[in-house]
C-alpha cells in the first residue's frame, strides 16, 4: 500500500519545526505504524538524511513509551491501541498521514516526535509513597478488598502513562492520568493514610507543570490506549476537594493543643 | 486562623480542580436563576390580559431586600464565572503553545468546545435584556409598571424577538454542556447515574430553550397581545 506521511521535523526544543512529506510506496497491511516509520528512517539513512526521532520501547502496547498524533487523534484511529500496536491495515492504500508530536507546553519537544514527558514523573514523585512494611511478601489476603473495588482500582492502575490523555485534550490537561495515578491508590485499603494528601500534592504538582485545566470533554478518554473513565477524574475532584475543604493543616499553630 | 486561612483559601480556589469547582458552582448559582426567571415569565401565558404577571413584578418591587439581595448573590456570581473563565480560558490556551497542524475531536461535543464562545455571547444578550426590558433603554414603548405591556410590544419588534431567540438556543447550548460538567467538575459520576445525569442534562437544557423561545414566538405568531 502506497502512504503519503506529513511527518512533523523538528531539530531541537527551540526549532520552529515543519511538517516535511514523505512517500512510503511498499507498505505492507501487516506492519505496525512504528515499523513502517522503520523502514522510512532505513532509507533516509541509506540516503545519507536525518531519520525521523520517535519514542518507542516494548513495542506491545504496554510500557507507555510510543505516541504519535496521526490525522489529528493520539495513537491513531483505533480505539484502545498504542501506536506501536496500531497495523498499517487501518489505513487504505493512498491515504495521508499527518504525524505530529503530542503538543504540550509541559511536554516539550526533544526532536520530531519524541518528546519530554518527566512532567509526569514529578508527578508521580509528588505522590510519595504509600505506607507499608517492606520485607517479605504479605499473606495474600490478609487484607480483605472487595472484588468491585479491586477491579475499579486495577482500571485506574492500567494506567501506562504515554501521555495521550494529554495530547488528546484541547487544553493539553493532565487529569486522566493524575486521576487514575491518584485513584488506584486511593481505591484500596493500603493507600488510605495518604489518600487525601497525595491529591493535594499530585494536583498541585500537575499545575505547577503548566498543563490545562480539565473543560470535561472527554477527549482524553477517548483517546486512553487502556481505556480509562472520566469517572477517575471526578473521583480525584472529590478527594481533590475534601482534601482542600477539610484537612487539616500541616502544622499546629501556635498556643494550639 | 488568619494568614494560614488565607493561604489555604489561595491554595484551593486558584488550584485547577478549584476553579472548576468554583466554575461549577457559580454555574448552579446562576442555572437557578434561569430555571426560576422562566417560572417567573411563564405567567405571560395566563389569560388575564398580564395581570398576573403585573402583580407578580410589583410583589418582586415591594420587596427590595429580597430583590436585592438576590441581585448582589447573581452579580456576584456572574463576575466569578466570568471571570474565572477568562483565567482559565487563558491558561489552556498557554498549555498549547504550539497548535496542531490536523485536529480531530472523537467525544467532545459542539457545545463542550464552544463554551469560551457561548458564554461570551450569552453576557452580550444580558447586557442588552438589561437595555430592553428592566431600563427600557432601547425598547420602543416602555412603561415601568406594565410588564405585559413591555413583552408584548418589544416582542413585536422581528428583530428583537430573533436576538432572543438565538440567545436561548446559545443559553440552552451552554446548559447542555453546563449542567453535566458541574455534576463531574464537583465529583458527581457514578455508573447507576451517569446515564440520567447525561439525559437529564439534555432535557433540562432543552425544557429552558423551548420554554422562553415561546414567548416571543407566541407574540410574533400573535397568539398573545
Amino acid at each position: 500500500m502506497r502512504i503519503t506521511l506529513h511527518i512533523w521535523r523538528q531539530k531541537g526544543p527551540h526549532d520552529a519545526g515543519r511538517l516535511v512529506t514523505y512517500e512510503v510506496p511498499d507498505a505492507s497491511p501487516e506492519m505496525s505504524f512504528l515499523e513502517m516509520l522503520d523502514v522510512l528512517n532505513e532509507r533516509l539513512t541509506a540516503k545519507g538524511e536525518e531519520p525521523v526521532a520517535f519514542d518507542h520501547d516494548c513495542r506491545e502496547g504496554i510500557c507507555g513509551t510510543c505516541g504519535v498524533v496521526i490525522n489529528g487523534i493520539p495513537h491513531g484511529p483505533r480505539a484502545a491501541t498504542t501506536t506501536c500496536q496500531l497495523h498499517m491495515r487501518s489505513f487504505r492504500d493512498g491515504d495521508h498521514l499527518t504525524c505530529e508530536p503530542w503538543r504540550a507546553r509541559a511536554f516539550p519537544v526533544i526532536r520530531d516526535l519524541a518528546v519530554d514527558r518527566s512532567a509526569f514523573d514529578r508527578i508521580v514523585e509528588a505522590g510519595g509513597f504509600i505506607g507499608v512494611n517492606t520485607g517479605s511478601a504479605p499473606d495474600g489476603n490478609s487484607i480483605p478488598i472487595p472484588k468491585k473495588t479491586a477491579d475499579l482500582s486495577m482500571d485506574a492502575a492500567a494506567c501506562i502513562g504515554c501521555g495521550a490523555c494529554v495530547a488528546a485534550c484541547p487544553n493539553a490537561s493532565a487529569m486522566l492520568f493524575v486521576a487514575a495515578k491518584i485513584s488506584h491508590l486511593g481505591l484500596l485499603p493500603q493507600g488510605q493514610p495518604e489518600r487525601f494528601d497525595r491529591a493535594a500534592k499530585m494536583v498541585a504538582r500537575m499545575d505547577g507543570e503548566g498543563f490545562g485545566n480539565c473543560t470535561n470533554t472527554r477527549e482524553c478518554e477517548a483517546a486512553c490506549p487502556k481505556e480509562i473513565g472520566v469517572e477517575f477524574i471526578a473521583r480525584m475532584n472529590r478527594d481533590f476537594l475534601r482534601a482542600g475543604v477539610a484537612d487539616r493543616p500541616e502544622k499546629a499553630t501556635a498556643g494550639g493543643a | 486562623m488568619g494568614g494560614t486561612s488565607t493561604c489555604w483559601v489561595r491554595q484551593l480556589f486558584l488550584s485547577s480542580i478549584g476553579k472548576k469547582s468554583v466554575m461549577a458552582v457559580t454555574g448552579l448559582v446562576l442555572f437557578g436563576f434561569v430555571v426560576g426567571h422562566l417560572v417567573g415569565n411563564l405567567q405571560v401565558f395566563i389569560p388575564d390580559d398580564g395581570k398576573k404577571l403585573n402583580a407578580y413584578a410589583a410583589f418582586l418591587k415591594a420587596n427590595a431586600g429580597v430583590l436585592w439581595g438576590a441581585r448582589i448573590v447573581l452579580l456576584a456570581a456572574l463576575l466569578a464565572h466570568v471571570g474565572i473563565a477568562i483565567l482559565l480560558a487563558l491558561e489552556n490556551r498557554g498549555a498549547r503553545p504550539v497548535a496542531y497542524r490536523v485536529k480531530t475531536y472523537r467525544e467532545a461535543s459542539y457545545a463542550a468546545r464552544t463554551m469560551i464562545i457561548s458564554g461570551p455571547l450569552i453576557l452580550l444578550y444580558v447586557v442588552y435584556h438589561l437595555l430592553h426590558f428592566t431600563w427600557g433603554t432601547v425598547h420602543p414603548s416602555f412603561n415601568h409598571d406594565d410588564v405585559y405591556h413591555n413583552v408584548i410590544t418589544g416582542f413585536q419588534q422581528p428583530a428583537a424577538s430573533a436576538v432572543y431567540i438565538v440567545a436561548m438556543a446559545l443559553l440552552g447550548l451552554h446548559l447542555f454542556h453546563g449542567l453535566w460538567s458541574m455534576c463531574q467538575s464537583l465529583g458527581v459520576n457514578h455508573p447507576k447515574y451517569n446515564a440520567l445525569l447525561r439525559a437529564g442534562s439534555a432535557a433540562v437544557a432543552s425544557a429552558i430553550t423551548i420554554g422562553y423561545i415561546a414567548i416571543p414566538v407566541a407574540v410574533m405568531a400573535k397568539l398573545l397581545k
